[in-house]
């Protein structure tokens, strides 16, 4: 599997770690929704098919970033900066 | 012995080169282009093995990898390689074989006497005889069948041999250098794409190589050498298909006696990132089944074709061509051409008119509507019965060679192995693949093309397409689908009356007709359970010549079509993969690197004996303080607690925070208040997951306004990081700042004892480092001798303590230093079992407790947590399961039986409760305890020290321990702190 890095190109899954779901919005720093906290902690979708995710490219520029794959093919599709938020 | 002999001209066999090799201890020769299989042929070499179960004598069957009854043991010593097909070994020089599967020679076997026992050792056999008369019987058993069953054996010895793995990536990866694969792989790389093309045989051509004079040379494979962006990759086999066109290639390279001091890889793995990939993989000729079909000299009809054409063996002189379609036809008029007495019977009552005129014009007799019966003979065919309308009741033909073919099946394997399942295509009575995911492409005999001029034809498109996949050659128009070829379709083979004798459907794992008509009737009809139970397809060749076969017979029982009755699943790899080639490199120390500290060497030096911990080799006690463990460490604490000792900590997790918001990022990191850490102040934190459990504990000191010098556990220093990292990049990407692992950039040491100060006082004149300067949890940042240091003046043992960092490459000469300058305060090195039973006393938690379950109300630190701020994990930290009064949680053991001892892992009980199951806690850290002479411990409890004062019972089932412990505060010195604030 290669993985678009957004600083160092296609690299090798090796270099990668996956790191989670990254469909949930992180509740903000301070929040007490308990329920909101919960829901992003504990509750995840196990999709069969696309998912976002985050991956660190851990051997590399150590940047995470959030990558759609699909579960099922494994079938890799764009990749961008968690603080960008998705191209669309 | 039989009639084979080597043509005097012809074929891929260099005449100029003999090559000498041996099998079983006698010596033989061939030629360099000879298979091993090829030599032992051309040597009229005829029995090579013993069949799996009933010890028949067997010969070879096919040429190419998909023999199941000429495997051979290979090589000698550590060097012993079992199970090697002979059709897929390259003729090298001093080759040394020896057969499989045969007492005391495959030629006289005593085991074949099990032969006459057939008729109960058939399906199922095992499964019904050896489970009685108890459960434990088949263990008893088991020994006993394989010693004489089975094939051959691997060594124990330790492989000498170096192994590699590569990785590759291509814009297309052409798999199978046949006609088909040679012309698309031509047609891509013609586009300016880069193109792998990889052959499992050890010269590429493929069906052409046995198709007689010119059928190669009219491909010009040469021209491939000519294509800049083309390799060509040989004796490499497709072993396997993954997600994202990852491909697994294995290349051998016995031939080129690959020496491992070299640093030669016998081996190499090869991982392939492809584009786009097409597969030319081929297909293989089916056997007919008929009484005797595994006797030696029944041959398939290619193979006998590719032993003639490719190695100028001509393996018969009465030759008897049995079979259902057109292909055979060729065989029967090239033998007959080469000299042999060839009869070709063919199933079909009428044939193409040309194949009769081709047969007319060759000397060949033909016999049309013909059925094999049996073949007959001891050790070898002496002759063919048959059936036909001119002989309704049966005639017998003398033959030394029977070849049959039974139609063709494609080598769909790898296109299987992404979950793509068969399909049936009834006009070629076989199964293709039965899709390709976006990107592959099959061609030539896998998509069912009969002929070469069909393979290329197929095989440029799937070239040309594959090429346009991954954005090259969109230019260029691709022909239409090859048009279709005209296969004259083939009768399907079916498994004749088995009253004559055994009918083989797999020859490897010995199963006969008989065996597939058991399962039937005991209800095993699915294709999974047959395999199952009859052991079908389940051997080295993985049923590559027999599924079809089982599965068209199983079907006819059950009174229903091919398709209906399903296909097995195929998983990788398609041949066998030496488990050397899988390893690669990772072997011993590379299997798992390990991590040194800066000062390791001189650890060795000195008299340490070093343990693992985690990633890490540490020194766990030093030859100082005695020589095992046990009573070294001991030694070790007395020395912190009454003098002083210098300890390595070089692997705790360093991360060096700078930036304007730095102070506010830990802030929201530790539970703990951080925002207003002064400058030259250090402070020990607590970090959570988000659900509320601890995370890592460790120091962070703030060197400056913007830069801090963060420590952490030396089990979790990468996740720490990987957290920093993730909330600075994810979700508090307004803060300005940056963390970096600095790890390895300092060595860390700790010195610690009543007389720290003062030998620290010797070993750094100039610099202050009394109480004033430098008080409990105050840092500072020196240069010494030109050297940046960094002095924290924190405990981990409770005794006063500094611990001191310097850059790596110092780390050795600041020991050293430390050690000579406060000799005379009796300063010695103390090791890592010391450190942590230091830490027992003082009731500090470590990795034991910081286990990713445990809240920091569990482990006592719950007061740290300052809930006016954010910060990770708060919200969840309240939850009502977590503030329940009975979780357990930390306390201190005391042993109340000096002659007994406490147990990490100890299960904890009340002392009124049964001692069964999970009991109300356990114990996790255990020390003997040089100040309370006792042993202590360190567990969680249900409801903790609210059960301060009362008698716990400690299980170990393991050793029958019932130890009786009281429960304590876990800080079992100095509880005020007046030492480490001395």
């Amino acid at each position: 599997m290669l993985i678009p890095c957004p600083h160092c190109g296609e690299r090798d899954y090796r270099e990668f770690r996956y790191a989670g779901d990254a469909s949930k919005a992180r509740p903000p720093l301070g929040s007490t929704d308990i329920a909101a906290w919960h829901d992003y902690v504990f509750l995840f979708d196990n999709p069969k098919g696309g998912h976002r995710e985050y991956w660190q490219h851990v051997l590399g520029c150590r940047r995470w970033l959030v990558l759609e794959r699909d579960t099922a093919t494994n079938v890799v599709g764009r990749s961008w900066w968690p603080s960008e938020g998705s191209p669309g | 012995m039989s009639r084979a002999r080597r043509l005097g001209q012809g074929g891929y066999v260099d005449r100029s080169r003999p090559i000498r090799f041996t099998l079983d201890g006698r010596s033989y020769a061939g030629f360099a282009g000879d298979t091993l299989a090829s030599a032992l042929l051309a040597c009229g070499v005829r029995i090579i093995g013993r069949s799996f179960k009933y010890h028949r004598p067997r010969g070879f069957l096919c040429a190419g990898a998909e023999e199941p009854n000429g495997l051979f043991t290979l090589g000698s010593g550590a060097r012993t390689t079992p199970n090697t097909p002979g059709t897929m070994t390259e003729l090298t020089e001093g080759l040394i074989a020896a057969c499989q599967n045969g007492w005391p020679s495959v030629r006289f076997d005593l085991m074949s006497v099990l032969s006459l026992a057939a008729p109960i050792i058939g399906a199922g056999f095992y499964y019904k005889t050896f489970m009685g008369p108890r459960r434990r019987s088949w263990m008893f058993y088991e020994p006993f069948i394989r010693r004489a069953a089975g094939l051959g054996r691997a060594v124990h010895q330790r492989d000498p041999d170096r192994y590699e793995t590569r990785h590759h990536h291509a814009d297309v990866l052409v798999i199978g250098a046949g006609p088909a694969g040679i012309s698309a792989a031509r047609a891509a790389a013609r586009t300016g794409a880069r193109v792998l093309l990889c052959e499992q045989d050890f010269l590429v051509g493929g069906s052409l190589l046995g198709e007689g004079a010119g059928a190669l040379e009219a491909l010009r494979t040469e021209e491939l050498a000519g294509l800049a962006t083309l390799e060509v990759m040989t004796r490499t086999t497709a072993a396997g298909l993954y997600d994202s066109n990852t491909v697994v290639l294995v290349e051998r390279r016995d031939h080129a006696r690959p020496d491992p001091a070299r640093g030669d890889a016998r081996e190499i793995l090869k991982i392939v990132q492809a584009r786009a990939i097409v597969f030319a993989t081929g297909a293989i000729e089916r056997p007919l089944v008929f009484a005797g079909n595994d006797l030696p000299g029944v041959m398939l009809a290619g193979a006998v074709r590719c032993y003639l054409h490719r190695y100028a063996v001509l393996l018969g002189e009465r030759i008897v061509v049995a079979t259902t379609d057109d292909a055979a036809w060729q065989a029967a008029t090239e033998l007959a051409a080469a000299g042999a007495h060839v009869t070709l019977l063919d199933e079909r009552a009428e044939v193409g008119g040309e194949l009769l005129r081709r047969a007319a014009a060759s000397a060949a007799t033909v016999v049309l509507g013909a059925q094999v019966r049996a073949a007959r003979g001891r050790r070898g065919v002496r002759g063919v019965r048959f059936v036909s309308p001119q002989y309704p009741s049966g005639h017998e033909l003398p033959c030394d060679l029977l070849c049959m073919s039974g139609g063709w099946s494609p080598v769909l394997h790898l296109t299987s192995h992404t979950g793509i399942k068969p399909a049936y295509r009834a006009d070629l009575d076989a199964f293709v693949p039965g899709g390709y995911a976006a990107g592959h492409f099959g061609a030539g005999a896998l998509t069912g093309a009969a002929s070469a001029a069909a393979a290329l034809e197929t095989g440029s498109a799937a070239g040309l397409r594959a090429a346009q996949h991954a954005g090259y050659g969109r230019e260029a128009s691709v022909p239409a689908a090859a048009p279709g070829v005209a296969v004259a379709p083939a009768a399907p083979a079916r498994p004749r009356d088995a009253h004559w004798g055994k009918a083989f459907v797999d020859f490897q794992n010995d199963v006969t007709t008989r065996d597939v008509a058991t399962a039937y009737t005991e209800g095993y009809e699915s294709v999974e359970h047959l395999k199952r139970y009859t052991t079908l397809g389940m051997g080295t060749e993985q049923g590559k010549t027999s599924n079809v076969n089982a599965l068209r017979q199983m079907a006819q029982l059950r009174g229903i079509d091919v398709p209906a009755a399903g296909t097995t699943t195929f998983r990788p790899p398609y041949t066998p993969v030496s488990i050397g080639a899988l390893a690669g490199r990772n072997l011993g120390q590379h299997f798992r690197p390990v991590r040194r500290s800066p000062l390791h060497d001189w650890h060795l030096a000195n008299g340490a004996t070093m343990i693992e911990a985690g990633p890490w080799l540490r020194a766990w006690y030093y030859a100082w303080a005695g020589a095992d463990a046990e009573t070294a460490y001991v030694e070790e604490m007395r020395l912190v607690r009454s003098g002083v000792g210098l300890s390595d900590v070089s692997s705790l997790g360093k991360i060096d925070v700078q930036g304007p918001d730095a102070g506010e990022f830990l802030n929201r990191l530790y539970v703990n208040e951080f925002a207003r850490l002064p400058v030259g102040k250090a402070r020990y934190g607590v970090m959570l997951n988000d659900d509320a459990t601890v995370l890592d504990d460790g120091t962070t000191a703030r060197f400056g306004e913007t830069r801090y010098f963060m420590t952490t556990t030396t089990a979790q220093a990468a996740e720490v990081m990987s957290r920093l990292e993730f909330l600075l990049q994810t979700a508090w990407t307004d803060l300005r700042v940056q963390v970096a692992s600095v790890t390895d950039q300092w060595a860390g040491m700790a010195i610690a004892g009543p007389r720290a100060r003062a030998a620290l006082a010797l070993a750094l004149p100039g610099i202050d480092v009394s109480d004033a300067a430098l008080p409990f949890m105050g840092c500072q940042e020196v240069d010494f001798a030109g050297v940046p240091l960094r002095i924290l003046r924190l405990s981990f043992s409770g005794e006063l303590a500094f611990e001191l960092y310097v850059p790596s490459d110092c780390g050795t000469a600041l020991w050293q230093h430390l050690l000579a300058s406060a000799q005379g305060l009796g300063i010695r090195p103390y090791g890592l079992e010391a450190l942590a039973s230091l830490r027992i006393e003082k009731g500090h938690v470590a990795g034991l407790e910081l286990d990713h379950r445990n809240t920091l109300d569990d482990l006592g630190l719950g007061k740290m947590a300052r809930t006016s701020k954010p910060f990770v994990g708060r919200e969840l930290r309240g939850r009502p399961e977590l503030q329940a009064p009975e979780r357990w949680s930390l306390v201190g053991l005391e042993c109340q039986e000096p002659a007994a001892r406490l147990r990490g892992g100890a299960i904890l009980f009340a002392p009124a409760d049964p001692i069964q199951g999970h009991g109300r806690g356990y114990i996790t850290s255990v020390t003997w305890s040089t100040q309370l002479n006792r042993f202590i411990a360190l567990g969680l409890y249900q409801g903790g020290l609210a059960h301060a004062g009362e008698e716990v019972l400690c299980a170990y089932p393991l050793r029958g321990e019932l130890v009786r412990a009281k429960i304590v505060s876990p800080v079992f010195i100095d509880p005020a702190g007046e030492r480490l604030r001395a």
